[in-house]
């Protein structure tokens, strides 16, 4: 720079620098330096682990560890399992009720992102607490809520002369109940993606539609909407991706002895117990690779449909 | 046109008073929605065990019961807990944030023949949900004798993906004209990436740094899997194993609960808007 002083710009990205090729010889070398431990510890402890994984989906394990070949085995009991097909429903449920978070968020983000909005921050915090806290934490305050006995949940609604259950005890109940903290849980985070969002929509938009007397139900409809569906995919994607793999909540609201878990195990819970408590790594595998057919599966459908209703500009 | 014009005008200003007050009224009950499990969960944990299995719940402990906070300290191995996981949550961290600022600067400022090959593959690990990782895993550590023990949950924790991503895409917002100039002056990739990228990536760094902290601090799974002496647990799995207990201690527990997530809670208090930043960066940025 010293030497050059300020050459005078090209337009467009072209960099106004000479010798471009000649710069940038010995790139290779110093690349390989640096993504070596990111690439290695990846490689190690995800990449390589895929694979181990798939081939352990075809694999029986001794109870006092080892494993044999068994061919389609596994995938031959996933058909017939009903501790799986239960666990894909509850999973299913779960995630279903835990869709709930991605309107309700985008309500209070078009709530929140008005102009001189007040109280914003304050808001925005106390919706998106859930986000960052301890997921124990959670669970024992829900758990409490929920009890049958002296939870605040029955005791609101003996007040209007309703007797509640043991939502967590109650098979017919569990799921939806723990589904409805994750939608607690999950409306703050998706809050934050809907305001970043709707801030590249121009304010001009809005106060043209003003102008030609649009009311702001009109305006929502016919502005945010379109312009905000990139954002709408996204969340919708991610909120699915994540309720899939739901465990903790489960795991901790529903516990091992709870008469409720059969009905209310999810997919991961079910992988959980299948290779850490009743050793069967095989079998555990292959659910786990079914799982992962359900993420590709679900997400590529959406990408497909996302060309009727997502506007890109 | 000038008439209708007026009388929507005139309606809107009779609205006017709701239009203010209704978002408002509609807001804060979704805060008290959002804010009366904290704030049972503060109140529980001054109660005593009985006052805790009252109905109706009493607004106000009486007597307060402080003692559950130390409670807390003698029913689980806590202060070891907490140590686990304010270690682990330093180790994931540090590691993280420096490897993925190295290859996240790699991708983004040098050149070199199959990067897009390989960014390619590092990408397609997001895509792969991490239950798949956690039999190999744990049978890494378990070669390596190291089950039970802090580098067990720290070390798959400190190589991200995700966080590579986040950083090549931060060093890509900065201007390229600093490191060319560096680079006719005579410097070397790496002199450019400690003197000159790294001082400039502090919020980029700050940010990963954070969500990385939360993501340690909160994580469940694989502690579970990898440590089942409580002593070596972190306080996730700490608390969640107190939970299958039959006659559970809510108050102590909840006190426990509350203890284990302020650091999170302060930190994101403190650093709000920076975290917000970083997940509405990363998030549609993807």
């Amino acid at each position: 720079m010293k030497r050059m002083g300020h050459p005078p710009r090209a337009p467009g990205k072209v960099s106004p620098y000479p010798r471009q090729s000649t710069l940038h010889r010995k790139d290779a070398r110093w690349a390989l330096l640096f993504v070596a431990p990111t690439a290695l510890g990846l490689a190690v402890f995800c990449i390589w682990p895929t694979f181990q994984t798939f081939y352990y989906s075809f694999t029986t394990w001794g109870p006092f560890g080892g494993h044999d070949w068994s061919g389609l085995d596994n995938y031959r009991e996933l058909f017939t399992d009903p501790e799986l097909r239960n666990s894909l429903i509850s999973t299913a449920i779960f995630t279903i009720v835990t869709l709930l978070s991605v309107p309700i968020g985008m309500v209070v983000a078009v709530l929140l992102n008005r102009p001189g909005m007040r109280g914003l921050g304050l808001y925005r915090t106390i919706y998106f607490l859930p986000t960052v806290t301890l997921p124990a934490s959670i669970a024992i305050m829900w758990k409490m809520l929920y009890n049958g006995d002296y939870g605040a949940i029955n005791w609101a609604l003996g007040l209007i002369h309703i007797h509640g259950t043991s939502w967590l005890a109650n098979p017919d109940t569990a799921i939806y109940a723990v589904a409805v903290v994750s939608v607690w849980g999950s409306i703050g985070y998706n809050m934050v993606l809907f305001i970043a969002g709707m801030q590249v929509i121009p304010r001009t938009l809005y106060e043209a539609a003003e102008l030609d007397g649009a009311g702001r139900v009109a305006q929502f409809r016919h502005i945010t909407i379109p312009l905000l569906s990139p954002t709408i995919f996204f969340v919708t994607v991610i909120t699915i991706i994540g309720a899939l793999q739901a465990f903790d909540l489960v795991y901790m609201m529903i516990g091992k002895s709870n008469p409720a878990l059969a009905k209310s195990e999810t997919v991961v819970f079910l992988f959980f117990h299948k290779a850490f408590l009743d050793s069967q790594g095989g079998y555990a595998a292959a659910i786990a690779f079914l799982l992962l057919t359900i993420i590709l599966v679900f997400t590529s459908i959406q990408f497909r449909m996302q060309k009727r209703w997502v506007h890109y500009e | 046109m000038s008439e209708t014009a007026a009388a929507s005008r005139k309606s809107r200003r009779q609205g006017g008073a709701w239009r203010k007050v209704l978002p408002h009224l509609v807001l804060s009950l979704g805060a008290v929605f959002m804010v009366v499990p904290f704030l049972l969960e503060l109140v529980t944990s001054v109660k005593t065990f009985a006052e805790s299995t009252h109905t109706p719940p009493s607004l106000i402990p009486h007597p307060f019961e402080w003692g559950n906070y130390a409670a807390v300290f003698d029913s689980l191995p806590f202060s070891h807990q907490l140590a686990n996981t304010i270690l682990m949550t330093a180790g994931r961290t540090a590691g993280q944030v420096l490897f993925c600022s190295m290859a996240g600067y790699a991708f983004a400022c040098l050149r070199f023949r199959g990067s897009g090959l390989l960014f390619g593959l590092f990408l397609s690990v997001l895509m792969v949900p991490s239950q798949l990782f956690l039999i190999p895993n744990y049978q890494i550590m378990q070669w390596l004798g190291l089950l039970n023990s802090l580098p067990a949950l720290v070390l798959p924790g400190m190589f991200s993906a995700f966080g590579t991503f986040l950083m090549r895409q931060f060093f890509l917002q900065l201007p390229t004209e600093l490191g060319e100039a560096a680079r006719i002056d005579g410097a070397n990739p790496f002199q450019i990436y400690w003197r000159i990228m790294l001082p400039l990536s502090g919020p980029g760094m700050l940010a990963l740094a954070i969500l990385t902290a939360i993501w340690s601090w909160n994580d469940l799974l694989w502690p579970l899997v990898v440590n089942t002496d409580p002593e070596k647990m972190p306080v996730s799995a700490g608390l969640a194993a107190l939970q299958g207990e039959h006659l559970t201690n809510y108050p102590v527990l909840m006190a426990g609960a509350l203890l284990a997530s302020l650091p999170m809670i302060a930190l994101f208090v403190f650093f709000q808007r920076r975290i917000l930043e970083g997940i509405a960066f990363t998030g549609l940025k993807g």
